[in-house]
């Protein structure tokens, strides 16, 4: 809620264009949009200047990214406060890497609309345009919670769960000490049992960020599910896609299943092919992991691609997975156009509802260029671009992490320094309070309930 | 027919821990004061444990003395016991606790009332308020006078509608058997006030004779007594333990027995009990396996034989209560001298207070205390003083005063209250304070004599002593920044002394103060010594340095905070003309009224994006009215 520190967000939409800007706003713009940049001395460049160089990850001390950067000093910019612009290569993951570093060096996110708040509360923008600005920050705000909420991964939430009350039991155990200093039921909380407890959960932390940052938590991309009875083509239609689209593939170890997703980018939108091993071994996803998981997978992705046969008659099969994504986003692929045509069309037509249907041959690549339209057009549909709130939320939860871990390694090294037990349990509650702000629980009141409930206090 | 009694500035009707803080204060600011007591022998009586201070409550009480208060005083002058609790922790957490001599404590206090400039005191039961427009004028007694006045403070307690049950018993009452006020109750609730029911419990007392204390560990108090009061300079030398006993197996089976017996688990539906505060039936339900709990027998004077339970507060039946008490250790041949009881009441709902304390719904009335929905002789007298300045501010044209959650306890208590409401009996916990480490014992005066001073209840002999303190303090810290201390075998055998690493390399003094290993007076004897200095500005210097880190971190946050706290709404706003605001947010926040948009942001159920949308509107208006 701080009016005057320093965010930064990427500014432009997510597309196919090819630049991507990274956007800082706020009296420290300038020292860390320098500190992370190697070419000229942007402390020193004159305003409203554009600089060519390099962005240097801090934690490598490498060269990340190519980049221009802009520098446009305060008063006369959008927010009316000092302002820099990094200007990246178009696509997702030069911008994202960017930001994060961007974000490593102390900037806040900025909240959705944030900017154009700014430029207002600021004097930038006339009264005419307030109410405007109103609305989209309700918009932007209701749209990128539900977001946030949809793609926080049900795993990630659980995690956070455990790690929050467990510092909640350590929190209120101390507080127990100070509150009832004569309640002998429960031993004084020594340096040591917090020592254990605040490196089990830093070692979690850390694991998660490490997660984190190969992308298996939360990454950037629509999650994209192809479905289809067997030998309709699915997996023609990933490799098609992936060879088309230079797929980054990446294994992630460690699961129970080796998943491997893999993510390709059609004409900008990037997309994780969800579940790709089940394709890859069997042609039948819905065969290998029965119909409960699937129908897991299918409620857990932004797109579905749905691939019948041309070849074939409609089956009851194909009726029931129609029923199955019923409500979801999903494009209808007909295949197999080179062979005869027994698939009642109109019927096709009839039970995608309005659907984008498609023709394709894979084998002869008749029709890939319209099935990236037609994806792109699905992903860009809207006045909100989805794509972004969705990456933004995740980099949210990243820096939140952060934040976490610096204040719980704050607490581990007041506890190294013999700082008194309440000193050390303020930087608990900060790491509880960040961990909170990931799963949207920020109720202050829960460390009073839990202290009630984990012991038997009063007079 | 009434009868005119008296004009007044401010009324004050109650006469217990926030009644007596709220009319000294408004008396001492200069305002014509009326204080109405249903029992004059009854004033700043301790109906509950004979007991002030303790976590939190215990800075609530240096607080309180930081703005001219009286209760610190008046329990230094009448303590059987002091203790310094935490002493093992950080600063912030340290708190005096004092066993009182209640009948002491409450003839010492009733000296001061009575001879106070500016103070009536009067025996009275107040049945009505007189309201017109929407503002207060006065009260009428049940004798039928009628006092008109300025502004009103309603400090009633536990008596509204008061209930008293024990086992199947219950009747009409105040605490300890004192007439309940009935007909207030019903006009509060027919000018429109929303009312809640709570409830709290007490112990029985037994007779000291009959205690075997060999069964039971004394508990002493400290050898050298710390004091809540920054004018005390003389402890009292003779002080009496308390006594520590546990319930057992058998103690429990009686209570199992007769659990539904007990007023509480009888199936009728009563008031919300505070869960910090539970009866000893609420402790074996619902630890049931928890094979004893702490008893402790705490005298309540010393001129009588009376002493507590701590521990044991129940509703059980007279009958039940005897048997219980005979199954704890050393309280075998134990005799009641008065059973424990629930007692109901109402309380008003917070929410509809201003953060000065007065009514949203009538100008000029105040309510503080226990009525307000809190429980605790320290959180009503610190409502009772700001009510008492808020009031006698309102006569005399002069600003209101309101403390914010990084400047005391009472801020953090009073904005919970008529920000978040309470559902249970609100009792202040360190835990409720975000910034814990600035409101800490030793620095009550710091944060809070200016301002008491400011409103002239700090005599100007004492404020220039502050003011002295506060110099020698700063003095003393740059010194330290000056000072170099370089290895030697004497600093070496000091270091060592305190199981600390040898010095190597010559360090500030300031800096090796932050050692967590050192005091100020390790660092004092490895330097040319401040001796002169007094104690207080020696630890006043140690903690400040020590902490330093963390307060820094803390005075960022505060820094923060006040920012939106200084995003005054205007007091005209129509919520409705919002667009954008969630339907339950709106609803909130026209009941709640916040003034600042800081406060706003702490209502439960106003999210972040409400709180921004409001920023936009509010920032809206101060261009339109620039523009007019």
């Amino acid at each position: 809620m701080m009016e005057t520190d320093t965010i930064t967000a990427i500014s432009t939409p997510t597309g196919e264009g090819a630049i991507s800007i990274v956007r800082l706003s706020g009296s420290e713009a300038i020292q860390v949009a320098a500190a992370l940049f190697k070419g000229k001395n942007l402390h020193q460049v004159d305003s409203h200047t554009m600089h060519y160089g390099k962005i240097i990850d801090p934690d490598t001390a490498e060269a990340a990214e190519e980049v221009m950067v802009s520098v446009m000093r305060a008063p006369r910019t959008f927010t009316r406060e000092d302002v820099v612009e990094i200007n990246c290569h178009g696509g997702m993951v030069a911008v994202n890497r960017v930001l994060e570093i961007v974000l490593s060096q102390g900037p806040r996110l900025a909240e959705p609309g944030e900017f154009t708040k700014r430029a207002f509360l600021n004097g930038r923008i006339d009264l005419s345009q307030a109410e405007a600005v109103m609305d989209l920050i309700r918009a932007k705000t209701d749209k990128a919670m539900s977001v946030a909420l949809k793609q926080m991964d049900g795993r990630l939430s659980g995690m956070i769960q455990k790690y929050r009350q467990s510092l909640l039991e350590t929190v209120a155990h101390v507080e127990v000490n100070i509150d009832y200093p004569e309640y002998d039921d429960v031993e004084e909380m020594s340096h040591e049992m917090m020592r254990v407890k605040t490196k089990e959960v830093h070692a979690e932390i850390e694991e998660l960020l490490q997660v984190a940052k190969q992308g298996k938590i939360l990454r950037e991309g629509l999650a994209t599910a192809i479905i289809g009875r067997p030998n309709v083509g699915k997996s023609s239609l990933m490799n098609t896609l992936v060879q088309e689209n230079k797929a980054i593939v990446t294994e992630v170890p460690g699961t129970t299943r080796d998943i491997i997703e893999e993510y390709v980018n059609v004409r900008g939108v990037p997309l994780r092919l969800v579940d790709t091993a089940g394709i890859r071994e069997t042609e039948d996803i819905v065969e290998k992991i029965g119909v409960e998981r699937s129908r897991q997978v299918l409620k857990d992705a932004d797109l579905i691609l749905f691939v019948l046969n041309n070849n074939d008659a409609l089956t009851e099969e194909d009726e029931k997975l129609f029923e199955a994504i019923q409500g979801l986003e999903y494009i209808v692929i007909v295949n197999k156009t080179d062979l005869e045509q027994k698939l009642d069309l109109e019927r096709v037509h009839e039970l995608a509802e309005g659907k984008p249907v498609l023709t394709t041959s894979l084998i002869e690549e008749k029709g890939v260029d319209e099935l990236e339209t037609a994806i792109a057009e699905t992903f860009f549909a809207g006045d909100i671009d989805t794509g972004d709130l969705t990456y933004v939320s995740n980099v949210r939860h990243i820096q939140l992490l952060r934040q976490a871990k610096q204040a719980l390694e704050d607490a581990m090294e007041g506890i190294e320094m013999g700082m008194p037990m309440d000193i050390v349990q303020i930087d608990v509650t900060r790491t509880w309070e960040f961990l909170g702000e990931i799963i949207g629980d920020t109720a202050s009141d829960s460390l009073i309930d839990q202290l009630f409930s984990q012991f038997c206090l009063g007079k | 027919m009434t009868y005119h009694a008296g004009h007044y500035d401010v009324i004050v009707i109650g006469a217990g821990h926030a009644g007596v803080e709220a009319g000294l204060a408004s008396a001492r600011m200069g305002a014509k004061t009326l204080m109405l007591s249903l029992n004059l022998d009854m004033v700043a009586f301790m109906p509950c444990n004979p007991s002030i201070g303790g976590p939190a409550k215990g800075i609530v009480v240096r607080e309180i003395d930081a703005l001219g208060g009286e209760m610190a005083k008046v329990i230094d002058r009448n303590y059987i016991q002091m203790r310094m609790l935490n002493t093992g922790k950080g600063p912030a957490v340290q708190a005096l606790r004092a066993q009182a001599d209640k009948p002491m404590y409450i003839k010492d206090m009733k000296q001061i009332l009575e001879d106070q400039e500016n103070l009536t005191l009067r025996q009275g039961m107040v049945n009505e308020l007189i309201v017109e427009d929407e503002v207060v004028k006065g009260v009428i007694t049940e004798t039928k006078a009628a006092y008109s006045a300025e502004t009103v403070i309603v400090t009633t307690g536990t008596f509204m509608r008061g209930k008293v049950l024990m086992g199947d018993l219950e009747y009409e009452s105040g605490p300890n058997n004192q007439r309940a006020s009935i007909k207030l109750s019903e006009n509060l609730e027919e000018l429109g006030f929303e009312l809640t029911r709570f409830k709290t419990g007490t112990p029985p007392r037994v007779n000291s004779h009959t205690i075997d204390y060999s069964k039971t560990e004394i508990q002493p108090g400290d050898d050298e007594p710390q004091h809540f009061s920054y004018e005390t300079t003389e402890g009292i030398t003779e002080q009496i333990p308390c006594w520590l006993t546990y319930t057992n197996e058998f103690t429990h089976e009686v209570i199992q027995d007769n659990l539904q017996l007990s007023a509480m688990y009888s199936g009728m539906k009563r008031g919300t009990g505070p869960r910090y505060c539970p009866s000893i039936e609420d402790k074996i339900v619902r630890f049931n396996d928890k094979p004893r709990h702490q008893i402790f027998l705490e005298p309540e004077g010393r001129d009588t034989e009376e002493v507590y339970v701590q521990g044991l507060s129940t509703s059980l039946p007279e009958s039940v209560q005897h048997e219980m008490v005979k199954r704890v250790p050393g309280l075998e041949n134990a005799e009641i001298m008065r059973a424990g009881y629930a007692i109901e009441y109402d309380a008003v709902v917070p929410t509809q207070l201003w953060p000065t304390l007065e009514t949203k719904k009538i100008s000029g009335l105040f309510t503080a205390g226990q009525i307000n929905g809190t429980s605790g002789y320290e959180e009503a007298a610190a409502q009772g003083i700001m009510s008492g300045i808020n009031a006698a501010a309102k006569v005399l044209g002069r600003d209101p005063v309101i403390l914010d959650r990084s400047q005391a306890y009472i801020g953090v208590l009073i904005d919970d209250l008529v920000t978040k409401g309470t559902n249970e009996p609100y009792r202040l916990l360190t835990s409720r304070a975000e910034y814990r480490l600035l409101l800490r014992h030793d620095n009550a005066d710091m944060r809070l004599t200016e301002i008491g001073h400011g409103l002239g209840l700090i005599p100007e002999a004492r404020y220039e002593k502050f003011v002295e303190k506060k110099r020698l303090v700063e003095e003393e810290k740059k010194r330290l920044g000056k000072i170099v201390v370089k290895p030697s075998e004497a600093v070496n055998e000091i270091m060592t002394e305190a199981s600390g690493a040898p010095l190597k390399e010559a360090v500030k003094a300031y800096d090796l103060l932050k050692r967590p290993e050192l005091t100020y007076v390790h660092v004092d004897r490895m330097i040319e010594s401040a001796e002169n200095l007094p104690e207080d500005v020696k630890e006043q210097v140690g903690i400040q340095i020590k902490y330093e880190g963390y307060i820094k971190k803390a005075n960022d946050q505060v820094a923060r905070m006040l920012k939106m706290e200084d995003k005054k709404i205007p007091e005209d706003i129509d919520y409705d003309q919002i667009s954008g605001i969630a339907t339950e947010a709106i609803e909130k926040l026209k009941k709640v009224r916040p003034l600042s948009v800081g406060q706003a942001s702490r209502i439960s159920g106003v999210n972040p994006a409400d709180v921004s949308i409001l920023l936009v509107y509010i920032e809206q208006g101060n261009i339109a009215r620039v523009a007019n």
